[in-house]
């Protein structure tokens, strides 16, 4: 430490050194995510002309809201200490079971939305309950399901309809208002934003009120923290970390939904890796993988951050290849910027 | 030396304590696991504003005690009163809900969580109702920065989290907590054992507060220079049985100490000691230390 903070701070309590301002703002979860959206943004700005306009921002922002809703849930349950290696392919799951059961039942189409919800409901459950009850790790209880979900999708979905897709749905009852709900621009100063920016932004803030302000988002840290300590003063360890499964199934469920009536049909195989993204986006966002700590708005964040890289190298003219490569040193440098700065935090105190 | 095992609850001892019946009593008690006989013939009054000690080596039974009295484990002999009723516990919550509350060594703090969280983990209090309702934050976070300065705590920051507290300070959150949520009895689990001299100096304070607020208090350690300086009463264990129930008064610390190792065991280490190395100056010690022991009037 350098000697010019200390011998700043005289007359008031020692303890209580100006600098912890500074320390205060450089502890929060997501200042490392934060720190490196705005470098993103002026790089992509300078290197990329068409980057800076509005239109691009629209289309930023749906890319970072596609990833950014199940980074939400994701990063939820990440603070509850746990993973769900079976997210990415829970969303085309939802789709799938929308689509078909809607098409061959020909049911109005919410109908068909609302009995994905309760199959997706029931996957977070077994997938929350599984946990609990074997104690094995969420690794591991989730990288099957992952697999057998997987493999269903592709089996059921050939088995249903003979092919790799779903058959359009968008003559059966209830598309148009649906679509509306889930996948509908909306007309700001002359610029189309995507509706699910709007329902992105919408998780994150009651995500954040969650965990900020009620008694289920102390106890979401509480069981990500210390599992055992929760559990000695009566935090209900089970019931939450159930439910932080069931959310990760939620949202795969309205994203499924965003897909399926924003472009009618699903293919069958999607879905597969991005899982991945999501626990990336939450862990540049300043989520501890060992649980206990990070921030809904830190999430949303790396989202933000996956957004422009994946759009803004298009608008650089760059080979998308270079996308994952790309991202993958973002997760890295993210990573040892906030262990480095949590580090210093603490020390500083 | 007065000992007076055997006979705490007699009818002078409770005039003396006014008609009040002890907080917690217990008459006799004894546990078994299977065939193994860890505990017996354990008798205990802890009073409001009173630090009983319970001292005793590895193995001596000390935390089959706190077990029973927590709740964790039902006795099979004997009698368990609280408040002057013979209780019969199922499980920890029954106690809580008496007021006995135990603080175990672990502590049961989650540390990358803010102080004030922790202080309410469990217990949250909350405002407003359906969506609406939420943590009153700024009355928790009130309570808990008043409450730690009520024992001698000042937080710079009830904010950072547990973990950046000192061990012996995290030990005092975790019984503020206690206190806080109604604690009349408070078992401690050998709160200093894994501390420094200094910070075991701001546990030792923190029970001596507790006293003074009117608390039972229970606490286990097998340190006696720990113990000594807060105890009022010195219940001694060794291989699951009482070995003694000592007022401040009847003992010293070097006493206590002498009592917990036990004059026999040393002379036996003396002599094995003086097989294995010869005449040292060690072996010579023990013997003088355990010779010194055995001489005084028997400690039962």
């Amino acid at each position: 430490m350098d000697s010019g903070t200390a011998v700043a701070t005289p007359a008031t309590d020692e303890r209580v050194a100006r600098q912890s301002l500074l320390n205060k703002l450089l502890g929060r979860p997501e200042v490392g995510a934060l720190t490196g959206a705005v470098v993103l943004f002026v790089f992509f700005s300078i290197v990329a002309e068409a980057f800076l306009e509005w239109n691009s921002l629209a289309t930023v922002l749906y890319g970072s809201s596609t990833i950014g809703i199940m980074a939400v849930s994701v990063a939820l349950l990440m603070i509850g200490g746990e993973f769900d290696l079976s997210a990415g392919v829970q969303v085309t799951t939802a789709s799938l079971a929308a689509g078909m059961v809607s098409y061959q039942l020909s049911l109005n189409v919410w109908a068909g939305a609302l009995i994905s919800l309760l199959i997706m409901l029931a996957i977070g459950f077994v997938n929350g309950v599984l946990y609990v009850r074997t104690g094995l790790p969420s690794f591991i209880i989730t990288l099957g399901m992952f697999l057998m979900l997987t493999g269903l999708n592709l089996g059921l979905t050939r088995v249903v309809t003979g092919n790799v897709a779903t058959d359009p749905i968008s003559e059966l009852d209830g598309f148009a208002t649906a679509q509306g709900f889930f996948s509908s621009d909306i007309e700001i100063a002359g610029v189309q934003f995507d509706v699910t920016i709007f329902w992105w932004l919408l998780f994150v803030a009651i995500a954040s009120w969650v965990l900020m302000r009620t008694r289920a988002g102390n106890w979401i840290y509480a069981v990500g923290g210390s599992a055992p300590s929760a559990r000695a003063v009566g935090v209900p360890v089970a019931r939450t970390k159930i439910a932080l499964f069931m959310g990760v199934s939620f949202t795969a469920w309205f994203l499924g939904m965003h897909l399926l009536f924003a472009f009618n049909t699903v293919q069958s195989g999607e879905g597969v890796g991005n899982e991945l993204i999501y626990i990336s986006a939450a862990v540049i966002g300043g989520c501890l993988l060992t649980g206990g700590y990070g921030t809904a708005i830190g999430a949303a964040t790396g989202a933000f951050i996956f957004g422009m890289a994946e759009k803004g190298i298009i608008y650089a003219q760059w080979n998308p290849d270079w996308f994952l490569f790309f991202l993958g040193f973002m997760l890295l440098v993210a990573t040892i910027l906030n262990s480095w700065i949590r580090r210093r935090a603490e020390v500083a105190r | 030396m007065n000992a007076q095992h055997g006979d705490p609850g007699s009818p002078e001892a409770a005039d003396e304590r006014g008609p009040q019946p002890p907080l917690v009593r217990l008459r006799d008690v004894g546990k078994r696991y299977g065939k193994v006989v860890a505990l017996a013939d354990v008798s205990l009054d802890v009073h409001a504003g009173e630090v009983v000690c319970v001292l005793g080596d590895n193995g001596a039974g000390k935390s089959t005690l706190i077990k029973i009295v927590a709740g964790l484990h039902a006795h099979d002999e004997g009698t368990y009163e609280v408040d002057g009723r013979v209780v019969r516990h199922g499980s920890p919550r029954d106690a809580l809900e008496l007021g006995i509350a135990t603080v175990y060594q672990d502590l049961a703090v989650v540390p990358l969580m803010p102080v004030w969280r922790n202080f309410f983990l469990g217990s949250e209090r909350t405002r407003g109702v359906g969506p609406a309702r939420r943590m009153d934050v700024e009355m928790m976070r009130r309570t808990a920065r008043h409450e730690l300065s009520e024992m001698g705590i000042d937080l710079r920051d009830v904010d950072q989290p547990i973990g950046t507290l000192s061990g012996g300070e995290r030990q005092c959150v975790a019984i503020a907590r206690a206190v806080y949520f109604g604690a009349r009895v408070l078992i401690l689990d050998e709160p200093t054992a894994a501390l420094g001299v200094k910070q075991a100096g701001v546990v030792l304070r923190y029970i001596v507060q507790a006293r003074e607020r009117g608390l039972g208090v229970i606490f286990i350690s097998h340190n006696p220079h720990h113990a000594y300086p807060v105890g009022d009463r010195f219940l001694i264990l060794k291989r699951g049985r009482p070995l003694g129930l000592y007022a401040k008064s009847e003992v010293t610390r070097d006493e206590l100490a002498g009592l917990m190792a036990g004059g026999t065991e040393l002379e036996e280490l003396a002599h094995e000691l003086e097989r294995d190395l010869g005449a040292t100056d060690v072996v010579a010690e023990f013997e003088a230390e355990a010779a010194q022991i055995k001489g005084r009037p028997d400690s039962r």
